[in-house]
């Protein structure tokens, strides 16, 4: 998903640039409109347009600098990062108060004052009231929230396994489900997971108080201060105020921190979010052991993946090959069904979609999904490489008294196997990156280990770096076997 | 005694009749070479005689098993066929990826459950009677034309056929190499082996043939070309 959002991101960030030079009465400002009602939304009646909360605070903001508001769609978890380059001059999203994003962004004041309240079933109600009730228990959360870091925070603590969604619907339906025991979200995401998920209850015990504030890029204080000013003024005439109720979010929280902000009084960083690293050095070294365990889950991954593609793969080809009619129309139907649609499609039906009838355990549900998957390409790949073994070997084996059976075995197997090697190769390693798909299902794997420390410290740079040599010392060397093993049959 | 009966053979490509009406029969210990221009119908009969075409017409008799018109020979048809037929093909088509021990030994140990010992002794005793003991180890694509020659005649032997099968044997091969083949064959005859050779190389042919067959437009007949 980061990297559709980011392939996103380069693209607005490029549209953006002659834009940014011709307009100035505009007030650019980046969202994230997957984040749905009531943040950003594409209006239901207009999706040209957007609408939402945060798009009446931008408008606010917008005509107390005297310009018009102009949405950017810019994923969430990239709202950071595109702050800091100035994609846009303010973001709007949710976005979370925290000590990590004031030392690298500059940010506003808050606008609005949540709670992080814990959703259970109805039936666990009176069992589960606090994180400490969930010692060693399965809670979901999106990556890159306070309510993540207060969960890794609990995971040394209590035990607590995170498991970490990328979009808040699904959280509240696998609640249901009963692949996690609880959901650590905001309350207004956690209020509208409630209203659409029947049999849930939020907790009133507030686990954690958090702010929603603007960003903007580091060295836009002036800007910034103007826009303190502007929502201080909408706290003091009531305009803060009406947009909240329109959007039904007003509640008694509201009044304390506006009155508590425009006499001039500063907000409490909320206890559990991390401090900010302070060295790059130091950040690597905090995350290292994270991104160690998330390579090994991609390495194991693939592994198992593959190993399951080339069983399949050797399946399908077989039968395509020596099957009769309408085997070999079936399974041509089947790859190109596989080959035909979208790997993450695939992940979501097998995980979300089949989750009513069976409901696979998200590793083992990634481990399908990409096996299934590759299992085409490999199928296309072995059945390509069988034909290709030369008539004149199979009428030699067939000369000698050689079975079909036997033939296939002993002779246009290993013969196929061995032009089939370097194009399979080449499909572990893409498999090794593919398998960052499956963090949509909530397999935190190197990808979405990386994207989480990223978007923690606000910089892809060493991250990104990070990543990349980890893919690399997981790739080089099998593509080397791989050429060793080419070579010794070549001699 | 005899080894191959063959009557009234007719080979189909497609609509094409490429073989017609062909008749004649190879004895025990009997070289018997089968001449013609290229297209003339010479490997479709061998190719027939081994199972690998279909007869469209006539019937085939080795040593008592019958092959007659329908589909290729399948099942104990078959296993019985190859029991009794060899054939080495005009560009030998070793398996590739084998060396050429394991050549020789595969079909004795998969098709006549030999154990693997018992199976790599014969192919090397095989290897050594023809020479090429020396390159046992070597892949197929490691071996020179005469010695890749050797090495599929040594295969086709290693199943004890009654029958071998030869398609343009002196294709790949220099002057002496051409002798030392004909030597071959002679002890092979000698030895009771039945030959059917396809060859349109008439000095080698003279060398080492008791009967000649010739071939023109599909049909038979005895005696070489003039």
């Amino acid at each position: 998903m980061w990297k559709v959002r980011f392939i996103l991101l380069v693209t607005v960030a490029c549209l953006g640039q002659p834009v940014r030079a011709q307009t100035t009465n505009e007030l650019r400002w980046g969202g994230d409109a997957e984040g749905g009602s009531p943040f950003v939304e594409a209006d239901p009646r207009d999706p040209s347009r957007v609408v939402g909360f945060e798009v009446e605070v931008a408008g606010l903001l917008a005509e107390g600098l005297g310009r018009t508001a102009r949405f950017l769609q810019v994923g969430f978890t990239s709202l950071d990062a595109a702050a800091a380059r100035g994609d846009f001059e303010v973001g709007l999203s949710g976005i979370e108060d925290s000590p990590a994003r004031r030392s690298r962004l500059a940010v506003t004041i808050p606008y609005y004052q949540f709670r992080e309240v814990l959703t259970v079933r109805d039936v666990d109600a009176a069992k589960f009231r606090t994180l400490d009730d969930l010692r060693g228990r399965r809670i979901a959360t999106l990556g890159a929230t306070l309510a993540y870091d207060l969960l890794v925070d609990a995971q040394a603590k209590l035990g607590i396994v995170p498991v970490v969604y990328e979009d808040d619907v699904h959280p509240y339906s696998d609640l249901i489900l009963g692949r996690v025991d609880a959901v650590l979200l905001d309350y207004v995401l956690a209020e509208r997971g409630v209203r659409r998920t029947p049999g849930l209850t939020n907790q009133s015990t507030e686990v954690a108080v958090g702010y929603y504030v603007g960003i903007t890029a580091p060295g836009n204080t002036e800007l910034r201060d103007r826009m303190n000013d502007i929502l201080l003024g909408a706290m003091r005439d009531g305009r803060l105020e009406a947009i909240f109720r329109r959007w039904n979010m007003w509640n008694e929280d509201q009044p304390r921190l506006y009155a508590r902000l425009t006499s001039g009084g500063q907000v409490e960083q909320t206890a559990a979010a991390p401090a900010p690293p302070v060295s790059g050095w130091e950040a690597a070294v905090r995350y290292l052991p994270a991104l160690v365990r998330a390579a090994v889950v991609t390495l194991v991954l693939s592994c198992l993946s593959m190993a399951l593609a080339v069983a399949v793969g050797v399946l399908i080809a077989t039968g395509r090959v020596y099957g009769p009619r309408p085997v070999r129309v079936l399974l041509t139907a089947w790859v190109e069904l596989i080959r035909g649609t979208p790997l993450l499609l695939q992940l979501f039906v097998l995980y979300f979609g089949l989750a009513v009838v069976v409901q696979l355990p998200a590793f083992v549900a990634a481990l399908i999904g990409l096996g299934l998957n590759y299992a085409a390409y490999e199928s296309e790949i072995y059945r390509g490489a069988l034909e290709a073994v030369s008539i004149g070997q199979l009428d030699a084996a067939r000369t000698l008294g050689l079975g079909e059976r036997q033939t296939l075995v002993f002779v246009r197997g290993p013969q196929a196997f061995r032009l089939a090697l370097p194009p399979m190769t080449n499909d572990f390693v893409a498999l090794l990156k593919d398998s960052s798909l499956v963090s949509v299902i909530t397999v935190v794997e190197l990808t979405k280990e990386t994207s989480i420390f990223a978007a923690n410290i606000g910089s892809w740079l060493l991250p990104g770096a990070m990543c990349a040599a980890m893919y690399l010392a997981l790739s080089l060397p099998l593509a080397r076997f791989a050429r060793r093993l080419e070579r010794t049959w070549k001699r | 005694m005899t080894v191959l009966g063959v009557s009234d053979l007719g080979i189909m490509r497609g609509s094409r009749a490429v073989v017609r009406d062909a008749s004649f029969a190879v004895s025990r210990g009997e070289s018997v070479m089968v001449m013609g221009a290229s297209g003339s119908g010479k490997t479709s009969v061998l190719r027939a005689i081994a199972g690998l075409e279909p007869l469209a017409a006539g019937r085939v008799v080795v040593d008592g098993v019958v092959i007659e018109p329908g589909g290729v020979p399948t099942g104990s048809l078959r296993r019985e066929l190859y029991r009794r037929v060899g054939m080495v093909f005009q560009f030998h088509h070793l398996f590739d990826h084998l060396t050429a021990l394991h050549n020789v030994s595969l079909a004795p140990m998969h098709v006549l459950h030999r154990s693997r010992k018992e199976a790599e002794q014969t192919a090397m005793a095989l290897l050594e009677r023809l020479g090429v003991a020396a390159r046992a180890n070597a892949l197929p694509r490691e071996l020179s034309g005469g010695e890749a020659q050797r090495v599929a005649i040594a295969r086709a032997l290693a199943m004890g056929p009654q029958l071998l099968l030869m398609d343009e044997p002196t294709a790949s091969l220099d002057p002496a190499r051409r002798g030392d083949l004909a030597a071959i064959l002679r002890q092979l005859t000698d030895e009771g082996c039945a030959l059917l050779i396809a060859s349109h190389d008439e000095e080698f042919v003279r060398g080492c043939a008791h009967r000649v067959l010739t071939m023109a437009e599909g049909r038979i007949s005895e005696g070489s070309p003039r």
